[in-house]
């Protein structure tokens, strides 16, 4: 079921049926410079969901992830084959600007990243680089408080992002990410670099932004996965060659890969037989 | 006590003859071995200035350094107030040529040219460029400039220029590529360009350590004569022309320090030590600024 709405401003008003897909991908491979990377992913992501990658390291959840926003486009020498729909448009099509795509589809880092400028700056960041015609002060207020952190920034906002605590700039990122109004949130393992409270404050707050956006996360935290995702893909790694190959081994409602999976492979997986 | 606890007692000798003694006199002669070289090092560094600073302080007085022009040969009325003056002409005319075409080239290097070929010849170019004698950067200048019109201050400029460019380069391509690929990959995230990634996030960042560079490359090229000696040449007397022979401190040292007289003699240690304060207040500002911004 596609969408056939252009990449346009409002689409995050237009996709209220939460069982359409955001992302259709088909068939997807990729290569770093002649060396293949992932191969053969088929996967539809629904909106206003979450949908979790797991799988070991290497096995290309993160190249998948980064094909979602065209961040691979900066890597020098990576190629990008198949089909990627995003609301039914093809993402990879000659006349798609990566530039507009990326504000679309907001990105979180493993690592918090937040700009060295003060907190105020880094969320408003976005919006400025954007000309959006809006009240800064407003959206980096309202951001700030749908990312959880108003209530413990909004007597410093003119402090260094960089002086707030790895949770708090995470949290910070996710605002910065928000704070441009995006269809989608990918999220690279956001909190592999967090000690266990911050991960759960993150969570909830990925439950609460489920609500209005799709996320897409990556990590290596199987709990985390069955703890907040509705929809999982299992990827794993085969050698071709000399060459570790990802690709996609499953991909189904949380509950069916963590209790019922498939594929042996995944059953080996989860519970904790491989790797 | 259990037996394996005993077993361990035993057999873990923890003191110092359990180890080969070979390795503690190589351990401890290598510890030495480094400390000497820093202390060889030191003093020998150390004594440069000190006698410098001991020479120089004798002629230096507000007159010497606000007089307009050069004692005659053996005679002591003049100073090199004017020297000073060419010298910052000719940096600043270095600095204005050298300072936008590094920064741009090393952005080109490290945002936008990374891995191609175009950006290998000049990163090779720039490491030739740095081991090149500074006299040549001089002769360039000389066969491209002053053989069409002159000596001037303008065509040290661009010996000097050329002399700093490839440190400028060298040193802002460091200071960029220490900012991280996420913060990059954040901001182009966010829906900006790489222009404007550039210019709002990579070169901000790197600013303090991009304008530490910046000084140390002219400090470094301060103190050269070689590259002025048939460019801007020297004048005896006060002159902001641009485009005329102007005085400047290391080619005032050079010449000062070879006629045997000793006035001059005295003025070319002086304005030595000048050359060395300049040199040390440029660098001890850039430190500071550097560390302010941090903050």
């Amino acid at each position: 079921m596609t969408n056939p709405n252009p990449v346009s401003g409002t689409m995050r008003a237009q996709s209220p049926n939460p069982t359409s897909y955001v992302f259709e991908v088909e068939n997807l491979n990729v290569h770093y410079s002649s060396n293949p990377a992932v191969k053969n992913v088929s996967l539809k992501v629904p909106a206003r969901q979450i949908t979790a990658f797991i799988g070991p390291s290497g096995c290309g959840k993160s190249t998948v992830l980064r094909c979602f926003n065209r961040t691979n486009d900066l890597i020098p020498g990576a190629q990008v084959e198949g089909k990627l729909t995003y609301h039914g448009k093809d993402l990879y099509a000659a006349d798609v600007d990566p530039v507009s795509v990326r504000r679309h589809i907001g990105m979180v880092f493993q690592k918090p990243n937040p700009f060295p400028k003060s907190i105020y700056d880094n969320v408003a960041y976005g919006p400025r680089v954007l000309g959006m015609k809006v009240d800064l002060n407003e959206v980096v207020e309202t951001s700030l408080k749908r990312a959880a952190l108003w209530d413990e920034v909004k007597d410093k906002l003119k402090e260094s992002g960089q002086s707030l605590s790895g949770g708090q700039q995470q949290r910070l990122c996710i605002a910065r990410a928000l704070a441009v109004q995006p269809d989608v949130i990918l999220m690279d393992e956001p909190c592999s670099a967090l000690d266990p409270i911050s991960t759960r404050r993150i969570e909830e707050l990925m439950k609460e932004l489920e609500q209005d956006y799709t996320i897409i996360i990556v990590t290596h935290n199987m709990q985390q996965a069955s703890r907040v995702s509705d929809m999982t893909a299992f990827f794993s790694v085969e050698l071709v060659g000399s060459n570790r190959v990802g690709e996609l081994v499953e991909f189904n409602k949380t509950e069916a890969i963590f209790n019922n999976p498939s594929k042996e492979a995944t059953k080996d997986y989860v519970e904790g037989r491989f790797g | 006590m259990s037996d394996s606890a005993r077993f361990i007692g035993e057999e873990e000798k923890i003191d110092i003859s359990s180890i080969a003694p070979i390795r503690n006199y190589s351990s401890r002669f290598l510890t030495f071995l480094s400390i000497l070289c820093v202390v060889v090092l030191l003093a020998s560094l150390s004594w440069v200035l000190w006698d410098v600073a001991k020479e120089g302080v004798n002629k230096l007085n507000w007159y010497n350094l606000t007089q307009i022009r050069y004692p005659a040969p053996g005679l002591e009325d003049g100073g090199f107030g004017h020297a000073i003056v060419g010298s910052l002409m000719v940096l600043s005319t270095a600095a204005v040529i050298s300072f936008p075409f590094g920064i741009l080239a090393a952005v080109y290097l490290s945002e936008f040219g990374r891995g191609t070929r175009l950006a290998y010849l000049v990163k090779f170019s720039c490491n030739v460029l740095t081991g090149v004698p500074a006299i040549l950067c001089g002769l360039f200048a000389y066969a491209v400039v002053v053989r069409g019109s002159g000596f001037s201050a303008f065509s040290g400029g661009i010996a000097t220029g050329v002399l700093m460019l490839p440190i400028v380069i060298r040193s802002t391509e460091e200071a960029l590529l220490l900012v991280s690929p996420d913060m990059r990959l954040a901001s182009v995230g966010l829906g900006s360009t790489r222009f404007q990634t550039t210019m709002r996030i990579v070169l901000p960042t790197a600013a303090p350590a991009i304008v530490t560079g910046l000084i140390l490359s002219l400090a470094r090229a301060a103190g050269e004569a070689a590259p002025l000696l048939f460019t801007s040449f020297n004048n005896n007397f006060w002159s902001t022309d641009l485009f005329g022979p102007v005085a400047t401190l290391p080619v005032m040292t050079y010449f000062f320090a070879i006629i045997p007289f000793r006035p001059q003699q005295q003025l070319a240690w002086a304005g030595a030590l000048v050359l060395l304060a300049m040199v040390l207040i440029a660098s001890t500002v850039s430190r500071f600024v550097v560390h302010k911004t941090r903050k």
